[in-house]
């Protein structure tokens, strides 16, 4: 009882730090350009430096304590409890069951194959499997602190939303054209093993894991997102307006396709395209082209295609591929329209 | 002596956990021979689903991660 209480009053001693240096971040920012610096206000590099003094240690606080806490509730799924659940669901619960399942399921690009055949054969319908393959890397806590913390909850929701309703839709058709027939045979003949011993960690090993998690994934992606908000600064002050409207602006039909197709062969981590995606957004490119063009960079990839291969005969990986990118771009044409 | 098998099809988790278990074991004193697993047939034959994964003697002691240098001794010893 008395470690409980040790971690909790830890827990909201570092909530309460975390939050001051938060709130201060602002007022700090204007403190060192403006008085410190003593840069111009109004000035180009004066809204640059204080727009990377006040934006990047935000991001990073946000990116660290929303990896803390997505590490903690990952350690509460396991991909074979996830299966468990999973398997034998029928179509459309299923298929939004397992888009839910992905954003809190920890996956690692390189697992994609063994997970698809281990779901497969355990049960779980094909087009159910889809909805998870596709959810599981797009719809990432990196990516949604980060599009969160530099472009507002209203893009991160977009983007969550959206990647959901890709991932249930983009399953949903898969499942429907009953293609099991066009998965690598010797898929079906690897019988479901035991698997690792499942324990279920200890609360003090839970917050454990969460470090790791915040120490892996924010050591791996810190200078991406920097790089990011560098750009994004001289972006914020010395670009202007409405540069990118012409090729990728709403009054451009094409502008979604294309930023599609230009995703395919492009493949990066969510960290790694923000700083393409602020670049285009801070140039006046449309909403729904940008989005079109981050999820089509994560989840469409060479490298993925070639992965998969070893598992899905080629038409059924062209399927996949088509029925995701269309969706993508429907999402793109549609919030285009709305917006 | 100890059969350990690292089952991965090549990223840099799984030759970290290589790295790490070889260090683990050779501070434990352990005679033992650690296998590189690629061949994804063999990998599920384990039901494993994420990768890296560790197996001792046979038996899958973790996957999906790379133990700390504590655990992954006591993982190791474990198996009398």
């Amino acid at each position: 009882m008395r470690q409980y209480f040790r971690f909790i009053v830890a827990g909201i001693a570092g909530a309460v730090l975390w939050w001051l240096v938060y709130s201060q971040l602002a007022p700090f920012a204007e403190w060192l350009t403006f008085s410190v610096l003593a840069l111009e206000r109004g000035s180009h590099l004066g809204s640059s430096v204080e727009f990377f003094v006040f934006e990047a240690p935000k991001v990073l606080m946000l990116l660290a304590l929303v990896v803390f806490g997505v590490g903690i509730v990952r350690t509460f799924f396991t991909p074979e409890r996830t299966r468990r659940i999973l398997s034998g669901k029928r179509e459309s619960a299923g298929n939004v069951l397992a888009a839910l399942l992905g954003i809190v399921t920890p996956f690692c690009s390189c697992s994609a194959v063994p997970l698809f055949i281990g779901f497969v054969t355990a049960g779980v319908p094909l087009g159910v499997t889809f909805s998870f393959l596709i959810s599981a890397p797009m719809v990432n806590e990196v990516a949604l602190v980060l599009l969160f913390g530099m472009f507002g909850w209203k893009v991160a929701g977009l983007y969550l939303g959206t990647g959901l309703l890709i991932a249930v839709i983009a399953g949903w058709v898969i499942g429907r054209l009953r293609m099991e027939k066009h998965v690598e045979d010797w898929v079906f003949e690897t019988k479901p093993g035991g698997g690792a011993a499942e324990e279920s960690p200890s609360w003090s090993g839970r917050i454990r894991l969460g470090r790791d998690a915040v120490k892996e994934i924010v050591g791996q992606v810190w200078l991406y997102v920097l790089i990011g908000i560098a750009v994004g600064a001289g972006i914020h002050g010395y670009v202007p307006e409405n540069f990118m409207a012409s090729i990728m602006g709403k009054g451009v039909w094409w502008s979604v396709p294309l930023a599609v197709l230009l995703g395919v062969p492009m493949y990066s981590n969510a960290a790694g395209i923000i700083p393409v995606v602020q670049a285009l957004l801070g140039k006046g490119a449309a909403l729904g082209t940008v989005l079109a063009f981050m999820m089509s960079v994560i989840a469409l990839s060479l490298p993925e295609a070639i992965i998969l291969r070893r598992v899905l005969k080629p038409r059924l990986l062209a399927t996949f591929f088509g029925i995701v990118a269309l969706s993508i771009m429907a999402v793109g044409f549609l919030f285009n329209l709305l917006m | 002596m100890k059969k350990l098998q690292i089952l991965g099809t090549g990223c840099p988790k799984c030759n970290a956990l290589a790295e790490a278990t070889k260090i683990a074991a050779g501070e434990l004193g352990l005679e033992f021979e650690i296998e590189k697993v690629t061949d994804l047939k063999t990998i599920m034959s384990f039901g494993v689903m994420t990768t890296p994964a560790l197996v001792v003697d046979g038996a899958v002691k973790v996957a999906g991660k790379v133990p700390g240098h504590a655990e992954l001794k006591k993982l190791l010893g474990a198996t009398g």
